[in-house]
């Protein structure tokens, strides 16, 4: 902890404002996130708690028939604005961070087998890694959700859609986790620390992990970092295009969608406050990505 | 005496840090004079390429001149500001940098970047300039000129491309010319080449010369003065013979005394004591517990027998198409129990690959090994575990061979743990011994390898090399990435593990009077194949190839050592 | 050269084919073609003899082959919703995707590189970090929201452009434009904005770091050296270093506005293939998507072939490589 404490990592962060900022704002969201249960005023998703008579009930207004004050406001069915956000934000830290790990979990163990192990394993995964890479991840995902939809029977598919997305999100992202650790693994591999473990008589799989894995992960971090933004980014995007969360289980990006058609009637509040919770939860996710960047390759500096 | 063409008077340069205000160069002074060549030697962070920088106005912010003043053929240079500094710089100074190798643009013909630089500086028209280019080419010494103008940098060699780098120094006729290493990154043969090109153009344009550089034969064989550096400040200056030949100052003793000599073998190395540098070992005390009843029947440890290695040149899916490059071709030698076993040569020349093929790091394509009677190229994997026991090999960079991630005490207990030759409760303590031997203080236990210097580094690679035992050692340039003075330090424990542990080496260097002091026999290795195999003292006495004959022809020595010098060495 | 050529080429097949297995496969394991095709008043005759027909009796390979060798022909079958031959309606909407793409990526790559390069060349400048720090706004702004805000602002509140549809477009051979008329290049403006926004600061983005990294080369401090001006580091030696990585990536990025296409398309409900394609998913029309992903995968391998050339052009080393 004291070598952590006295590191420049740690140096450079406490003299950012930015990085702390964006990190408090990242975990003050985490928490929100987490706790939403207990934050929210109404659980949003419990018909019983609702009343139709709140609908487009403006921020800090009291309803016209109701007399119900809502802090953000509601929306068309009379849900609280702010406890869908909650929720909305929850769902898609949920998927986004799932579909990251799960990115991670491929691309660092193909990244590492055919950085280390080489020859037709490394041809095979790097060349399926550039089929993959020709396509934006974006459509990569739509197109897995499209036909994992496609094979999941129609009663099923809203209750899936949160796990599609988290597949097709992580199945889209692999690729820039398996290129950085396979590119760090053969800078690691010639070094001679890994001759040294050879020369013991470790196994290829003890150096992958024990040796090379620890001095890859720098890179990997702030790949998923980046990535954590743009999982959440790609999450809304979907969601607002409709093949993401459904309805039921309104996403940040499903919230927005669903405030789009009451922009231009005026009740703009159903669309502003899910936007800006994304705007800054991505900003935020960015603006750490960034710095960790910058922090962790000194030669920028 | 002719006025000198640049004065440094006072030098400081200030780097601002976190941990407070970093001066690497301090109160510096010095003159060059027309025609002059000024070495500037010292250890790595002693400041001297600081110096080179700051004369020539190309130091990285934050790095900036505090103090003192450089004057350039009677003129104030240092106040200038940001467009009269870029005016001077490539004009009237030039700069040569270590590595020819990144030196040039990738993307534009050797002869682009000629025009472009003479045609800045002296104005002419795009065919003047042309012609003027290739006849530096031709004036460096670079074959075809005419062709060669047209061609890239990837096509040329590392010694030509350096070459180059004069070429684009000297196009603005420049009244000084600050050389950074410029010859570190080449081999003996280039290097001497090179060398003597910088001193022949000096004399034959006038210009004065900064050599910058850590090399001490290199300041003998071609600087004029000389200025020794120690943290940053000068501590001697003078004519080379005379800083060569007597010394002054205690540093700069301990430093040319420490440059190993080609010329007799000593039984230790001299280190260099200034600054309390020195560390002590205690090599003979593993002595006591040490496993020497394994000594091999035949008295030769390692037979090696037409040994051969290829590598893929170009690859093709077609095996016919392949091409494969031959690294080491046919190679045979064996090394006797106990003896210290030497393989020198230039690079690309095979003698690392040899090496790794014998630490089974590559796989061999043809000819055997044979380890204390067994062929190690026919084991299986329990009696390669068995051969990987006894050998052991300590590697060059310093900085690659630990892992950056494991501490210290995890470093060198892995061997221990991966062969299950102590239990857990035992591993702990023969850790810090085996690391208290080498030389480290005992809190180097819980370290990481970056808060350690190379030469500590170095020292923590013995300890894992020494954890299991082992019977052979193999040391791939050992020293090479390393100071003159922790050189010395180390070099020194390989000696004591021969001596005191009987430990059989290979050993593989460059550097000639290295291998004089370390060998008992030693290969010259050439283009893959082994040239001769001699006693030490028979090669460096009577070398029987032509090619080891170039060799010791090249290698810088440090001639102005008189006969009384080396006396006083061997006591 | 020419081998390295031969080498991409022949990636490229690869690419085609392994797209055309995916494509296939959707056919084939996603949803019953059969039932897809044939109503509910079938016979077991009608189904046999349509699978005979269709060549589904055959083995996996064969099927394949057959799938391709339609597929090279413009074959994608009809699509399940509008009933209509999928390559006539792709036809249709095509020139209104391209003619988006080509404004948005011509925007976002002379904008993207210009301020890349004024970003690297400026490390330290108020602009340059105020360029940087929009930029990363722009990174975490969606590209939806930037398509929502800009139909808030410029159609809703100001009113001056169309805040959906293609405007106005004139029929040249099979091809219709948007260009010739002033409704049509209004409508252009708001969606090209947002396609090219997100691609331009990628492109800023990555400029700037390569052009960083290349001006901390050796070769760079040479230059300085040698006593070169600014200008001719920066713009003649640092920038044709920096082209060789970002071209690469550059061609990458063009393929991904065809794929980003999708969202603005949506936002603007404009007439393209990517609304069609959005539309396919929610309503799993599997031979339209099936046909849009091969469409997009020539095009994206044709992009990527062209920038190898030009790649290859640039860097003397692998020109000589051959």
């Amino acid at each position: 902890m004291n070598r952590f404490l006295d590191s420049d990592v740690f140096y450079a962060f406490r003299t950012s404002p930015v990085a702390i900022v964006s990190l408090i704002v990242t975990v003050l969201m985490v928490l929100a996130a987490v706790f939403a249960p207990l934050i929210a005023t109404t659980n949003p998703f419990d018909p019983a708690s609702l009343n139709l008579m709140n609908g487009f009930t403006a921020p800090m207004e009291p309803n016209a028939f109701t007399g119900e004050s809502f802090f953000l406001g509601t929306d068309d069915q009379g849900r609280d604005v702010f406890s869908t956000i909650l929720y909305g934000l929850r769902i898609s830290l949920f998927v986004g961070v799932a579909a990251v790990m799960l990115a991670m979990v491929i691309g660092i163990f193909l990244g590492l087998l055919s950085g280390y192990v080489g020859g037709w394993t490394e041809t095979i995964i790097m060349r399926a890694a550039d089929v993959q890479l020709t396509f934006p991840s974006i459509l990569v995902a739509m197109l897995i959700f499209g036909v994992a939809k496609g094979v999941t029977p129609v009663e099923y598919r809203d209750q899936m859609a949160i796990w599609v997305l988290i597949l097709a999100i992580g199945l889209s992202d692999w690729v820039q986790f398996a290129r950085v650790v396979r590119g760090a693994t053969l800078v690691e591999k010639s070094k001679d620390y890994v001759a040294a473990a050879r020369l013991i008589g470790r196994s290829p799989l003890t150096i992958m992990i024990r040796h090379i894995l620890p001095n890859v992960l720098s890179p990997v971090l702030v790949i998923a970092t980046i990535s954590l933004a743009l999982a959440i980014i790609a999450e809304a995007t979907l969601s607002f295009l409709g093949v993401g969360a459904p309805a039921t289980q309104p996403s940040l990006g499903t919230l927005i969608r669903i405030g789009q058609g009451f922009l231009f009637s005026g009740e703009w509040w159903i669309l502003l406050f899910p936007a800006c919770t994304l705007l800054v939860l991505a900003l935020a996710v960015n603006l750490l990505g960034d710095w960790l960047r910058d922090a962790l390759n000194p030669r920028l500096r | 005496m002719t006025e000198p063409v640049l004065s440094i008077r006072n030098l400081t340069v200030e780097i601002p840090t976190r941990r407070g205000l970093f001066k690497p160069v301090q109160g510096v002074s010095y003159d060059i004079r027309p025609g002059e060549i000024r070495g500037v030697v010292g250890e790595s962070g002693a400041g001297k390429s600081m110096t080179g920088n700051a004369v020539i106005g190309l130091l990285d912010p934050p790095a900036r001149v505090s103090e003192g003043e450089i004057w350039l053929n009677g003129r104030r240079i240092d106040q200038l500001d940001a467009e009269q500094k870029r005016r001077i710089r490539g004009g009237e100074i030039a700069m040569i940098f270590q590595d020819p190798l990144t030196s040039l643009n990738p993307l534009f013909t050797v002869g682009e970047q000629l025009v472009e630089t003479i045609q800045l500086h002296l104005g002419l028209s795009s065919s003047e300039a042309q012609s003027r280019a290739i006849a530096l080419l031709d004036r460096v010494r670079i074959p075809n000129p005419e062709e060669r103008f047209h061609q890239y940098p990837h096509q040329f060699s590392g010694g030509m491309r350096q070459r180059v780098v004069i070429a684009l120094a000297l196009c603005s006729e420049p009244s000084v010319i600050v050389a950074d290493e410029p010859t570190t990154a080449l081999d003996v043969s280039i290097q001497a080449q090179v060398l003597d090109l910088i001193k022949e153009l000096a004399r034959e344009r006038q210009v004065g010369v900064i050599l910058v550089t850590h090399d001490m034969g290199v300041i003998a064989d071609t600087t004029d003065e000389v200025t020794v550096m120690y943290e940053g400040r000068v501590v001697e200056q003078g004519t080379t013979s005379q800083i060569l030949g007597a010394p002054t100052h205690e540093y700069t003793k301990s430093l040319i005394a420490a440059v190993p000599r080609p010329q007799v073998k000593l039984h230790r190395f001299p280190q260099v004591s200034y600054g309390g540098r020195e560390t002590a070992f205690k090599i003979e005390d593993l002595a006591r517990n040490w496993d020497r009843s394994t000594a091999s029947k035949s008295g030769t440890l390692v037979e090696v027998k037409g040994l051969t290695k290829r590598f893929l040149a170009k690859g093709a899916i077609l095996p016919s198409q392949r091409s494969y490059f031959t690294a080491v071709d046919d190679v045979s030698f064996d090394i006797k129990d106990g003896e210290v076993f030497g393989l020198v040569g230039e690079s690309g020349s095979g003698k690392s690959t040899v090496a790794r093929m014998l630490a089974t790091l590559y796989p061999v394509d043809g000819g055997t090994v044979t380890f204390d009677g067994e062929e190690v190229t026919g084991m299986d994997a329990k009696q390669l575990s068995a051969y990987r026991k006894q050998i052991q090999m300590i590697f060059q960079d310093p900085f690659s061979s630990l892992n950056p991630r494991m501490s210290v005490g995890d470093i060198v207990a892995e061997p221990l743990v991966h062969h299950k030759l102590l239990s857990r409760a035992e591993i702990g303590p023969r850790v810090r011994e085996l690391l208290d031997r080498v030389g480290l203080a005992s809190d180097a236990y819980r370290k990481y390898p970056h808060e350690f210097s190379g030469g500590q580094r170095q020292r923590i690679s013995i300890a894992r090399a020494l954890a299991t035992q082992p019977r052979f050692l193999i040391c791939d340039e050992p020293t090479s990435a390393l100071d003159v003075s922790i050189q010395a330090q180390i070099l020194n424990i390989l000696k004591d593990l021969q001596e005191h542990l009987g430990l059989t080496m290979l050993f593989i260097s460059h550097d000639l009077p290295v291998v004089r002091q370390m060998c008992d026999r030693v290969g010259v290795m050439r283009q893959g194949k082994l040239v001769e195999v001699q006693e030490t003292s028979a090669l460096f006495e009577a070398p029987k190839s032509d090619y080891t004959r170039e060799l010791l022809d090249l290698m810088p020595r440090l001639e102005q050592l008189s006969e009384e010098q080396i006396a006083e060495l061997r006591t | 050269m020419l081998s390295f050529i031969v080498k991409r080429v022949g990636q490229s097949v690869l690419v085609l084919l392994v797209t055309g297995l995916v494509a296939f496969s959707m056919f084939t394991f996603v949803g019953d073609p059969i039932d897809n095709m044939l109503g509910q008043e079938r016979t077991m005759e009608d189904v046999e003899r349509l699978r005979a027909q269709l060549g589904l009796d055959k083995p996996f390979v064969v099927q394949y082959f057959r799938f391709l060798e339609q597929a090279a022909q413009g074959n994608f079958g009809i699509s399940y919703r509008q009933g209509r031959p999928v390559a006539e309606i792709l036809m249709e909407r095509a020139p209104a995707t391209l003619e988006l793409a080509a404004v948005s990526g011509v925007l976002a790559i002379v904008m993207g590189i210009g301020l890349g390069v004024f970003t690297a060349i400026r490390r330290n400048g108020v602009a340059a970090n105020l360029i940087m720090s929009i930029s990363l706004i722009g990174v975490s702004l969606p590209t939806f929201l930037i398509g929502i805000l800009l139909i808030y602002l410029f159609s809703v509140e100001l009113g001056w452009l169309p805040s959906f549809g293609r405007g106005e477009t004139v029929h040249i051979g099979g091809w219709s434009t948007g260009f010739l008329t002033e409704s049509g290049l209004k409508a252009l403006i708001l969606p090209a904005i947002t396609l090219g926004l997100y691609q331009m600061t990628l492109i800023m983005r990555l400029v700037r770091s390569e052009m960083l990294e290349v001006l901390r080369q050796d070769y760079i401090r040479f230059a300085r050296a040698r006593g070169l001006g600014d200008r001719v580091v920066n713009f003649r030696h640092a920038l044709k270093n920096t082209m060789v990585p970002v071209i690469t990536v550059i061609g990458l990025q063009l393929g991904s506005i065809i794929a980003f296409a999708i969202i603005t398309e949506t936002v603007f409900q404009w007439p393209g293939v990517g609304l069609l394609f959005i539309n396919a998913i929610q309503f799993v029309d599997i031979p339209v998507m099936a046909a849009y992903l091969m469409l997009i995968s020539v095009m994206f391998v044709a992009i990527n072939l062209l920038v190898d050339i030009l790649y290859a052009m640039i860097d003397p080393r692998l020109r000589a490589a051959s």
